[in-house]
């Protein structure tokens, strides 16, 4: 049983101030999908809530000629519904669509999902493979760190105490970029990631692979960047060889492990699956233009 | 029975009469209920899977101002050590006792050790850490071959192995052992062209009812103590609480909430009788409520098993012998379903030679309860999966080679009594007839099939028909509705009585208020139940006749009574059955039905499934894009819940074969005790399930009603493995076909 001393704050300096100066464990709420279910089980006597959600910037979208500027407590369902952000980032937004329920998809946001750090989160593959960027406000001004480098752990992410993460940015691709994400889950649905892959292609006007991202989840502690997988595709057409050889290097840089979701072997060997797949897809797409 | 009896109700698709409560939320399910001063009861579970219990010290409980009462096994009065010291001990009743509350030794993480009573949930929760108990820890016995091994642990230092040819003189984890013959075995082989022989197994499965346990109790020193829970046999909660407490049964009453799924689950008590010990120690009415965590570990699931079964057949298709030997999983304490799994395993065939060998054997793991068809499911998928594998061997379809031997009317069974007549042969030609079965098979698809076999039971129903003076109604009766059943008593009692089914209202009374009927369970209650329905309402329309006769002052014999209307033979005169009632107080006071039977002649119900199957060569992931249930409903008193029942069985078979099993770490810890990672089948996640009903009618009942409840989960389980096999062109012998082992068969080298 926790005793919660509760802010919603409206603007970001408050909130900042707020986690700067608590004087009890304190913890950002978004959706609270993931916080409100670890609440029940952990051992604090008391704790203070930010809930970030009344911060305006904190929960909209913005796409321009520069990319993406995404508040991190928007959540899901309003997300998903941007054709526009789906018709330049396709696999993000598909990411996003698979986390939780239609419920739950109501509360939780991308912001949430990449810091709660889990393993198996959806998006932050995806994110990753769209090079995106962790704009953080604190006390003491402000920094920007890759994704791949923000989560550092199982549950663990590199916020300083007082820190929030304030915006996730996404540059604009080059043309003929497109993502995609997959994930296996042994059902259709309401499940977590036994593994999951992300990849984005550039194409050249000849179909010809000259720039690319891979991303995997669930087959680490935390989600890998694997630049080999993305080598291997590059100066191809995604033949089945460079294909091979991606979902190779995915393989290879991953390591599971053996849980109630699946074995070590099956994930190392899906994630290769995914990887090939998603390749294709994104390549696709790429093809296809704007 | 005449297939020809056209029937005015039975038959139709009416609305349920519980159907609005249940989807708007006024239903009061199990833990609805909130009584003046009721306090909160919480259980202590084992941290163990095995351990003896050195001492359990409630001392610091019981000096903490929050805790109102406390728990222990020594509280139930007919097995403590009081009464063994007395020497009134009650034997049968200790197992029963101990899975309740651990005595001296816990038998899996989440036994029930000891239980607190305070004010709030929390409260109770919080003082659980109250209660000291000092731990021996065990190794845990996990698997039947660890069990069943020369140096395996002992669960039960005392227990012995029943049914030995020669009697047992260690202890052994193996509880009892059952032998069927039929013919001689060694003959039939020697008479067959082709011999198979396989080993199967499938894993701990759980019924995944929705609703958890939960209960109110009140004790009461001076009325019945009151009772409130969901459950599938109110008066057999009565019965097993009054023996482990010495009381009378009429010093309870029990009353069944209305019950969110139990499919064999809740026909046993785990929390009742630990409420009444602190309900009656307290003073004060005591809920206590189930989460799901504690339904996975602590409840009943279904036994997992192991067979092996060998077949011989002539070239011709003949089956010349079946034998099987079957291991079960009883969980801590003896009691798996391993007797109606040998009975039933071979049950569909008409084989002159056939021996069948079962196990009882106890594991670290909760003690077993009713699932479906108990012990079926496990012994016939290994039975189907081999006779596919038999029918491909010798080139004939599955099909044919089943109709060719086929149980049918004279059969007899393994177990006893000659088959009646029943509707195997027409499940297998409609099956074969079927569009599905017709159809073509697409490119990286499977399709298996299986037939299966459940006997359905009859018993004692009691049931009450009231008539109000307005010509409506109530009907009175014992069985709680898990399946829609008080449509169906609706709809018999008003073909027989000629009125509009929603006029009469079925209640589902509690221990008081009608006399004892069975648990409804082993798809008894629209046959039996049903059974006690009609009679009481042709006890009723014989009345009306008695008071028609009475008013126009003519014999009974010169009133006929058709679709609801008495009719005066000896003249033009006509009274409605209101019209009857109306005049009731003129003709000798208000009128009512009762019936009290042990009904016989339960009919069983066959059933043929077919199911399509893609998997991913990929990954291993297994996608049904087409399901069939065909079975034998003798009649369908309403179409809607037979199929509803078909398909329910079929979903859970799916999810057995699929992707369902409890996954247990090295100490006996159940991994995945939650929806999230016990993956029962999500609606995405398959078809729509066809169904096509066979009406064979059963000759013991008035409408021909045979029960429909469980059969439809003991085919899925081959039809599904049988389909994986043909996807991927591996044989497939154990269960679930979840993807990493699907993928691991894929890969294996032919």
């Amino acid at each position: 049983m926790v005793a919660l001393t509760y802010h919603a704050p409206t603007t970001l300096d408050e909130a900042v101030s707020l986690l700067s100066n608590a004087t009890l464990p304190a913890k950002v709420m978004s959706g609270g999908t993931d916080l409100i279910i670890q609440m029940q089980r952990m051992i604090d006597s008391e704790r203070l809530i930010v809930d970030v959600k009344k911060i305006p910037e904190l929960t909209t979208a913005s796409l321009s000629a520069e990319g993406l500027t995404l508040g991190p407590a928007l959540c899901c369902s309003k997300f998903t519904r941007r054709d526009d952000i789906k018709q330049r980032f396709p696999g993000l937004v598909e990411a996003a669509y698979l986390i939780g329920s239609t419920q739950v998809q109501g509360r939780a946001s991308i912001g949430g999902n990449l810091c709660n750090a889990s393993p198996a989160a959806d998006t932050i593959p995806a994110l990753i493979a769209n090079n995106a960027i962790c704009r953080i406000h604190g006390a003491g001004g402000e920094r920007r760190i890759a994704v791949e480098k923000f989560v550092t752990g199982v549950g663990q992410n590199c916020l300083e105490e007082g820190e929030l993460l304030a915006s996730i940015e996404i540059p604009a691709p080059a043309v003929r970029t497109k993502d995609a994400y997959l994930r296996f889950i042994p059902r259709t649905e309401m499940d977590i990631a036994v593994a999951g892959a992300a990849v984005s292609v550039t194409l050249d006007e000849q179909g010809t692979c000259i720039a690319a991202r891979v991303a995997i989840g669930a087959v680490a502690p935390t989600a890998l960047l694997v630049p080999a997988a993305a080598e291997a595709l590059v100066g191809s057409r995604l033949e089945d060889g460079a294909l091979a050889k991606a979902s190779a290097a995915v393989s290879e840089a991953a390591s599971p492990i053996t849980d109630r979701r699946g074995t070590a072997d099956f994930r190392r060997h899906v994630v290769g699956v995914l990887t090939k797949r998603a390749a294709k897809i994104a390549a696709e797409r790429a093809g296809e233009g704007e | 029975m005449s297939e020809a009896r056209a029937f005015k109700h039975i038959g139709q698709r009416t609305i349920r009469p519980d159907g609005f409560d249940k989807v708007t939320g006024k239903a009061n399910y199990g833990a609805d209920l909130a009584l003046p001063g009721m306090i909160w009861g919480a259980i202590l579970r084992s941290p163990h899977a095995h351990a003896n219990i050195r001492s359990i010290n409630t001392e610091r409980a019981e000096a903490s101002s929050d805790v109102l009462a406390i728990a222990t096994f020594q509280d139930f009065p007919s097995v403590n050590d009081a009464a063994s010291a007395a020497g009134t001990l009650r034997k049968d009743l200790i197992d029963t006792a101990q899975n309740i509350l651990a005595q001296d030794k816990v038998l899996y993480h989440g036994h029930a050790v000891a239980a607190v009573a305070a004010r709030t949930e929390a409260a109770a929760e919080a003082a659980l850490a109250l209660i000291d108990v000092d731990y021996e820890v065990l190794s845990p016995v996990l698997s039947i071959d660890a069990a069943i091994a020369e140096d395996a642990p002992l669960l039960h230092p005392q227990l012995k192995t029943e049914g030995l040819v020669e009697p047992a003189d260690s202890p052994s984890n193996i509880a009892a052992r059952m032998e069927l013959k039929k013919g001689d075995i060694a003959k039939g082989f020697a008479e067959a062209d082709v011999i198979i022989e396989r080993s199967y197994d499938t894993p701990t499965v759980h019924q995944g009812y929705i609703e958890p346990h939960a209960t109110v109790v009140n004790f009461d020193h001076n009325a019945p103590s009151m009772i409130w829970c969901p459950t599938q046999g109110h008066f057999d909660v009565r019965a097993r609480i009054a023996q482990l407490m010495n009381m009378e049964l009429g010093q309870l009453k029990v009353v069944a909430s209305e019950i969110g799924g139990g499919f064999g689950g809740k026909t046993t008590v785990y929390l009742e009788p630990v409420a009444l010990i602190l309900s009656k120690k307290a003073g004060r009415p005591v809920k206590m409520v189930m989460n799901r965590e504690d339904v996975f570990r602590a409840s009943g699931p279904a036994s997992a098993s192991q067979s092996t079964i060998k077949l011989g057949a002539k070239m011709d298709g003949t089956i010349t012998a079946m034998q099987a030997t079957l291991h079960y999983e009883a969980g801590a304490f003896k009691g798996s379903p391993m007797g109606p799994g040998c009975m039933t395993v071979f049950t569909p065939y008409d084989v002159e030679h056939m021996y069948v060998e079962g196990f009882d054997v106890v594991v670290n793991k909760p003690k077993v309860a009713a699932y479906r068809a108990p012990g079926a499911p496990q012994s016939e998928f290994a039975a189907e999966m081999a006779v596919n594998e038999l029918a491909a061997k010798i080139g004939i379809d599955p099909i044919d080679l089943r109709l060719k031997n086929a149980a049918r009317e004279g059969t007899q069974t393994i177990y006893g009594p000659k088959l009646k007549v029943v509707g195997l042969e027409a499940c297998l030609k409609a099956a074969q007839q079927s569009e599905h079965y017709q159809s073509p098979i697409a490119d990286g698809v499977g399709r298996g099939l299986s037939a299966g076999f459940w006997f359905n039971i009859g018993g004692q129903s009691s049931v009450i028909i009231n008539l109000n003076p307005d010509g409506t109604g109530s009907i009175i009766e014992g069985s709680p509705d898990i399946g829609g059943s008080r449509a169906s008593m609706q709809m018999m009692a008003a073909e027989v009585l000629g009125i509009a089914p929603g006029k009469l209202n079925p209640i589902v009374a509690d221990t008081e208020h009608v006399a004892y009927n069975q648990t409804t369970g082993g798809s008894r209650t629209t046959f039996a139940t049903g059974m006690a329905v009609i009679e009481a309402a042709e006890s009723v329309v014989s009345q009306l006749k008695e008071r028609a006769a009475a008013l126009w002052n003519v014999t009974t014999e010169q009133v006929d009574f058709v679709d609801g209307v008495a009719l005066n033979l000896a003249g033009e005169d006509s009274l409605t059955l209101a019209q009857i009632c109306a005049a009731a107080e003129k003709t000798g006071g208000q009128i009512s039905g009762t019936a009290n039977i042990n009904a016989r002649g339960a009919g069983p119900s066959f059933a043929v499934h077919l199911c399509d199957i893609k998997v991913d060569p990929e990954t291993g992931k297994t996608d049904v894009v087409r399901y069939t249930a065909i079975q034998d409903a003798g009649k369908a008193i309403h179409p809607s819940y037979v199929e509803g029942q078909f398909q329910g069985g079929a979903v859970q078979g799916i999810g057995w074969a699929l992707n369902e099993e409890y996954v247990y770490n090295e100490s006996g810890v159940m991994e995945n005790a939650g929806f999230l990672d016990y993956r029962i089948p999500l609606a995405s996640d398959l078809p729509a399930i066809e169904t096509i009903i066979v009406e064979v009618p059963n000759s013991f009942h008035p409408f021909g009603v045979r029960g429909v409840g469980e059969t439809g989960i003991v085919p899925p389980l081959a039809a599904v493995g049988t389909a994986v096999a043909d996807a991927i062109q591996k044989p497939v012998s154990s269960l679930p076909c979840s993807p990493p082992k699907v993928l691991e068969l894929i890969m294996a080298e032919s």
